[in-house]
């Protein structure tokens, strides 16, 4: 299933998910791994996974890291 | 500002093993929030500036989503999130293990209180869609032949309609219903539910494992490797 596939919206996908809780206690992991350019999706594939299932979590990475983005240039 | 009172003892949180690595900036941040006195206030005080900006710069990002909200309502939103920012912060200081900067594990907290904030004061006095009806299953199966995908089988969908009905229990049936088929934000539905994202997202996750598993072993979905 592909990530905008309307059906992995309905059913999500069946990987191994962390989970909200999960995933948001390794969300700065994730961004901070994913600015350096390591393959994140490989080291944390749980939470990977989650933010395809997740709307509200992926919202939240995305706003994380524009912000981790801003402090890397400002310091 | 607001002084904050935090109801964990600066005492009992300890700089988390292995912080010897962590970079200049985050053991500072860890060292002024578990001092004592005006030390521990001034930290929290920085906190506090830290996390409203972190609130106020995702709620700009955000703008186009709740244009409705601005000026002394999004400051109140922000100022909310940004208390209860710190407030978390503070509590889950032990679970810190330097994996990150301080500051990036910090904003996350702000941005996961004002996201929380902003979709329910945006969604507030509506109710929760509870109808799996004709129309709801009818405009899903319009919008999935536009996109020309493996839901343009009628036959699926009517298959997936048949397993929330038989399959699901009645709380699982009501988060599906809301937020799969009708795309109600899982932070409504947690604060209508009185509940939290993570316990709905729960539910809904298993919800979705018992349907995807219906539906393999129906023939309507390929078994899919994990």
């Amino acid at each position: 299933m592909s990530e905008r596939d309307p059906l992995t919206r309905l059913l999500g996908t069946p990987g191994d998910d962390a989970g909200c809780e999960g995933a948001l206690a390794l969300l700065a992991k994730y961004v901070e791994g994913e600015l350096a350019g390591r393959n994140v999706r490989e080291l944390l594939p749980a939470v990977a996974e989650h933010l395809r299932n997740c709307p509200a979590c992926a919202e939240d990475y995305e706003g994380l890291i524009a912000l981790a983005r801003e402090q890397r240039a400002g310091s | 500002m607001t002084r904050l009172t935090v109801a964990v003892e600066p005492e009992r949180v300890q700089i988390p093993s292995g912080s010897a690595q962590l970079d200049p900036e985050s053991r500072a941040w860890i060292e002024g929030l578990r001092a004592r006195g005006a030390e521990h206030a001034r930290a929290l005080e920085r906190l506090h500036d830290l996390l409203l900006r972190a609130a106020y710069s995702e709620a700009q990002r955000r703008r186009h989503l709740y244009p409705e909200i601005d000026g002394a309502e999004l400051d109140d939103l922000c100022r909310q999130a940004a208390d209860d920012a710190v407030v978390a912060v503070t509590r889950k200081l032990d679970g810190y293990r330097g994996a990150s900067r301080f500051t990036t594990w910090a904003y996350g907290f702000a941005i996961f209180e004002v996201s929380t904030k902003l979709r329910r004061h945006a969604w507030r006095g509506r109710s929760i869609p509870t109808a799996d009806d004709d129309a709801t299953w009818d405009r899903l199966a319009s919008g999935a032949l536009a996109a020309q995908t493996r839901i343009e089988s009628t036959e699926l969908l009517r298959a997936l309609r048949r397993a929330v009905t038989e399959e699901l229990t009645p709380r699982q049936r009501e988060v599906f219903i809301a937020v799969a088929l009708n795309d109600v934000q899982i932070d409504v539905v947690a604060g209508q539910l009185q509940s939290t994202r993570g316990a709905v997202y729960k539910v809904l996750h298993d919800a979705r494992r018992k349907l995807r598993l219906r539906l393999e072993r129906e023939g309507h979905l390929e078994r899919e490797e994990v």
